[in-house]
């Protein structure tokens, strides 16, 4: 009996303990995937924060104010990253948020933030986050629509007939999935094969012998990390010469390292930040892109990818929205992200307005062509 | 004695759950609290199975899931009322356990941990596979907030004495089978099948009762589980969550009702606290998984009731005595 | 059907059911010396691969001196668990135990993750990618290590268990612990024993499977649970019936995938497993009931 009164009596003691003060400051608040499954999306996207915060607070942060980011790791549970937005939006009561990193727990914070009235800028890149389209929702990554008809535009110029897709059942493969099979007929293909695999299965010669039976022009992998290694080094093992798309979820050096040599002629939608280098000099995102890359890699001495670009937006977005607005009421925030034109990101150019809160289209991709362990831009 | 210190616990109990909440400086703790009581009433469930009828089941997710689902998809895409839906839930995880339940309770230990462990995976991969019904591995969103009779619970506060009253009435239901013919059924199976079966209990009757009883728990705790964060995914699911039910059970306490209510309330709102660790929280979680299997075998309940045996018997020699 | 893709099922199925064997071969001998099954065995096919990587890349061992050290490192740190956790919690319910070892696999789990990284890595193929031609099916010369290491280990271990002294000691120890004892047999050795093997043959299995699959820090969760399915479907307790229900697993997955839908796939072994169990709840090879826990 004392047992559940002593037990109870500690959590009370702890949990009526500390309170949180808003102090004179921006809090923005992130919850990131930092670690689990989709670590490889969330410790980029965080590090990038962690370097944002201090190089705007030692340019004097944001109108004069300290700008302060409390991140949460939700260890890619949609369960923590629930708990984590709440622990934001009550404990913490920040002004604004950036998550989450997977659709998934993007998708499940949605409503916490809508409730609270606080923007949320998404770091994810299902499409049903922005659309239908939620007043206080935002996200940075191009959508699959964008990569999807990227990659078909591609397709067509090469007289391609027959596809097939092969998706990761998880949220991004599903999410590609859907679009790719609107997309492919709409666009005047057949398509003669749908094959899943699983997040965590390790051999994909079963999926793709089936789709060799079906002899298309080119197979199109949606995919993360992984599972699109696994399918690259099953194509050559079984000799496949059928050309395979990868989907940008592989817009990593680990990919090419993974697949190794089977990772040689694979083709891939890319956002400029993985082919910086390569872009005309006078391209408006040349030079951001470039400072990003050094920043980055000095900083945390790592290769820089693809994914910390996207924290890198969604913080520069409402920093933005934040000075436009003059103020760094979430209202006015929401009100200010939906006014901005023409901002050069990391990912693109962005143009919102209150009917697209994505601001990108499918020329923030360039088509490339993994060649001597390295990407290198298509002409098209 | 038994039944005077179960009252004075469950007084115990109702005092500071009901009477503790709106002392919290913040209501974020509300929300832990909240998923917390929705566990626990999974918890208390399996733990009636593992603890008294001897039965393993590493597959109990998947009624959790089942339920949260059921109501998830008739209360927002047939427009069916919050308790419908979640009636419906009960009703179907119950029919899939009697199901599941009358072939797989002929196993023993091991082989029945295996069935449900395999029952759990193949209802995740449905949940996951299906995607026009569940919406897919990305989940199913715009489930409407827990109302009754035009009385909605919007507000957390309001959650939490719902969830509240539920459990409260989960362990009294739990306690009077504990504490009835069925109660001594269930340790006798426990002890021993065999003996119990000489002995005229109908082993396969009270087994399959239990089983199904901890499903309609578990049910319970889904249907709240999907009204209250109005989302759901088939990962919530998954055999980590199953896994994980038994940890707190077990960590609790098995042998206690009090050891599920406990082992849940623990483990949700452990992880908070191991935050501040950030990278070494998995080593630490893992790290004191073990020390409390090693030095307190029977749990927390367990090791509570020794340390406040010890401190009493301090002060009131021979008064100490363990449970 | 064609003969060529049935023939590239049945390859991939027996590949990848090789390791599912050697997870599960392992489950069976801690099994057999204390009743326990180790959750933490999927962790040390995950160590194999891991500590391969690292020692490859990180000390710059040659890629045979860097496996002989991961499998000799993952053997110690089975040898480790048992001494720490194991022995001193003897005779304790064996829920406890077995959650002990869901203890230990968090903690090694988070370990590797804290020294060694999130990321998936890669390991080297024992010997050329250059797949070789079978009947209209391909093969990669790794497959054929994975099933040739995976026969010699089992060969290794009869001879182990039917012809040395050690090996007797542990059978007999299976048989009737109280009785070893009598004879003179050091239960706790044997016990140690098991866990030692037991964490040396799943090593092995991650080693030989993480060049074609590649590995992290968290494979050990997948094959883990299919190992365990292995080797109850082989019946719980009998060595050779987990190694030959690793590969009816690995084959059921593959024909699955092939020939019905690669989305149920897992769903679809899973199934006929319950089935089996249902008909034959002591498992294809299985002799007696097991009756303890």
């Amino acid at each position: 009996m004392k047992k559940i009164l002593m037990s109870l009596l500690a959590m009370f003691v702890v949990f009526t303990a500390g309170n949180v003060y808003a102090g004179d400051s921006i809090k923005i608040g992130v919850v990131a995937s930092v670690t689990g499954p989709a670590s490889f999306l969330g410790e980029p996207e965080r590090n990038t924060l962690v370097m944002l915060e201090d190089q705007i607070n030692a340019s004097g942060g944001i109108m004069g104010k300290k700008l302060e980011i409390i991140i949460y790791d939700d260890e890619t549970e949609v369960n923590k990253a629930v708990l984590a937005a709440d622990r934001l939006i009550r404990r913490d009561r920040v002004q604004a948020g950036i998550g989450g990193t997977t659709s998934g727990n993007t998708l499940a914070i949605m409503s916490n933030f809508t409730r609270a009235q606080i923007p949320l800028v998404s770091m994810a890149a299902a499409e049903r986050i922005v659309n239908p389209v939620n007043p206080w929702i935002f996200k940075t990554p191009q959508s699959d629509r964008h990569a999807v008809t990227r990659i078909l535009k591609h397709a067509k110029a090469q007289g391609y007939q027959n596809v097939a897709i092969l998706t990761v059942s998880d949220g991004f493969g599903q999410a590609g999935r859907e679009v790719l099979r609107e997309l492919v007929p709409e666009m005047g293909f057949n398509l003669v094969a749908d094959e899943i695999f699983g997040p965590r299965d390790t051999d994909m010669t079963s999926q793709l012998t089936r789709i060799r039976n079906q002899s298309p022009d080119a197979i199109i992998c949606w995919g993360t990390n992984p599972g699109p290694a696994v399918i690259a080094r099953n194509r050559q093992q079984l000799r496949l010469d059928i050309p395979l798309y990868m989907s940008h979820g592989v817009a990593s050096r680990r990919f090419i390292e993974l697949a190794g040599s089977a990772a040689e002629g694979l083709l891939l939608p890319l956002g400029r930040l993985a082919v910086a280098e390569q872009i005309p000099d006078d391209h408006p995102q040349k030079g951001l892109l470039l400072d990003y890359i050094s920043q980055y890699e000095e900083r945390f001495n790592a290769p820089v990818s693809s994914f910390g670009g996207y924290a890198w937006d969604a913080l520069m977005l409402i920093k933005e929205a934040i000075e436009k607005g003059e103020s760094a009421e979430p209202k006015s925030i929401r009100d200010n992200l939906e006014k901005i034109q023409g901002f050069v990101g990391t990912g693109g150019i962005f143009n919102l307005s209150p009917e697209d809160h994505n601001g990108l289209d499918e020329s923030s991709f360039v088509m490339a062509v993994i060649e001597d362990q390295d990407w290198k831009i298509v002409s098209e | 004695m038994e039944g005077k210190k179960g009252i004075f616990s469950f007084l115990i109990f109702v005092v500071i759950t009901f009477g503790f909440p709106w002392m919290l400086t913040n209501d974020y703790y509300l929300s832990i609290l909240i998923l917390s009581g929705i566990t626990a009433i999974g918890v208390v469930g399996l733990n009636l199975l593992l603890g008294y009828a001897g039965q393993i089941s590493i597959g109990h997710a998947a009624f959790f899931g089942i339920s949260a689902y059921t109501s998830a998809i008739l209360t927002t895409n047939y427009g069916l009322s919050v308790g419908t839906g979640i009636f419906s839930g009960i009703a179907l995880s119950s029919v899939v356990a009697v199901i599941i339940g009358i072939p797989a309770l002929k196993l023993k230990a091991l082989s029945l941990a295996m069935a449900t462990l395999g029952f759990g995976l193949i209802v995740y991969i449905f949940l996951n596979e299906t995607i026009t019904l569940t919406g897919g591995p990305s989940g199913f969103v715009g489930i409407p907030r827990f109302n009754i009779l035009g009385y909605d619970f919007y507000s957390d506060l309001a959650y939490y004495y719902l969830v509240a009253i539920i459990l409260t009435f989960v362990i009294i239901i739990s306690l009077n089978i504990i504490n009835s013919r069925a109660g001594r059924a269930l340790k006798a199976i426990h002890s021993s099948e065999n003996a119990a079966m000489v002995m005229g209990i109908n082993v396969a009757r009270f087994k399959l009762f239990v089983f199904v009883l901890s499903a309609v728990f578990a049910a319970t705790a889904g249907g709240l589980y999907a009204h209250y964060l109005s989302f759901v995914a088939p990962s919530s699911f998954d055999f980590h969550f199953s896994i994980k039910l038994i940890v707190m059970a077990v960590l609790g306490g098995m042998s206690s009702v009090w050891g599920g209510v406990i082992g849940a309330l623990f483990l949700t709102s452990m992880p908070e606290f191991l935050r501040i660790y950030e990278e070494l929280e998995t080593i630490l979680y893992g790290l004191i998984l073990i020390l409390c299997m090693m030095f307190m075998p029977q749990g927390i309940v367990g090791g509570i009731g020794k340390l406040s045996g010890f401190v009493m018997g301090m002060f009131s020699r021979g008064g100490g005595r363990n449970e | 059907m064609d003969l060529g893709s049935f023939l590239q099922y049945l390859i991939s199925g027996l590949t990848i059911g090789s390791t599912y064997g050697l997870t599960a071969l392992g489950f069976t001998i801690i099994f057999n010396a204390t009743r326990v099954i180790n959750f933490a065995q999927g962790e040390f096919v995950m160590m194999g691969g891991m500590l391969s990587v690292f020692f490859l890349s990180a000390m710059g061992a040659g890629l045979f001196p860097a496996i002989v050290l991961a499998v000799t490192c993952t053997t110690l740190a089975g040898v480790v668990m048992e001494r720490l956790v194991i022995r001193p919690v003897q005779g304790a319910n064996v829920i406890n135990i077995i959650l002990i070892t869901i203890g230990v696999s968090i903690f090694i789990r988070g370990l590797v993750m804290l020294f060694l990284g999130k990321d998936t890595f890669a390991l080297p193929p024992f010997m050329g990618t250059e797949s070789l031609n079978f009947f209209g099916a391909t093969i990669i010369p790794q497959s054929l290590w994975i099933l040739t290491i995976t026969m010699f280990v089992l060969v290794g271990l009869r001879i182990f268990f039917n012809k040395t002294i050690f090996g007797k000691a542990m059978l007999a120890c299976s048989f009737e612990q109280k009785a070893a004892h009598l004879v003179g047999i050091s239960v706790d050795r044997m016990v140690m024993l098991s866990f030692a093997i037991s964490a040396l043959v799943g090593s092995i299995g991650g080693v030989i499977l993480a060049p074609i699959t590649m590995t992290s820090y968290d494979v050990g969760i997948l094959l883990g649970l299919k190992g365990f399915a292995a080797c109850i479907l082989g019946g719980l307790g009998n060595p050779f019936g987990a190694a030959a229900g690793g590969l009816i697993i690995g084959v059921l997955e593959a024909l699955g995938a092939g020939y019905i839908s690669s989305a149920f796939k897992d769903a679809f072994a899973f199934i006929i497993l319950l089935a089996i169990l249902f008909v034959k709840p002591s498992g294809i090879f299985g002799k007696a009931e097991i009756e303890r826990v």
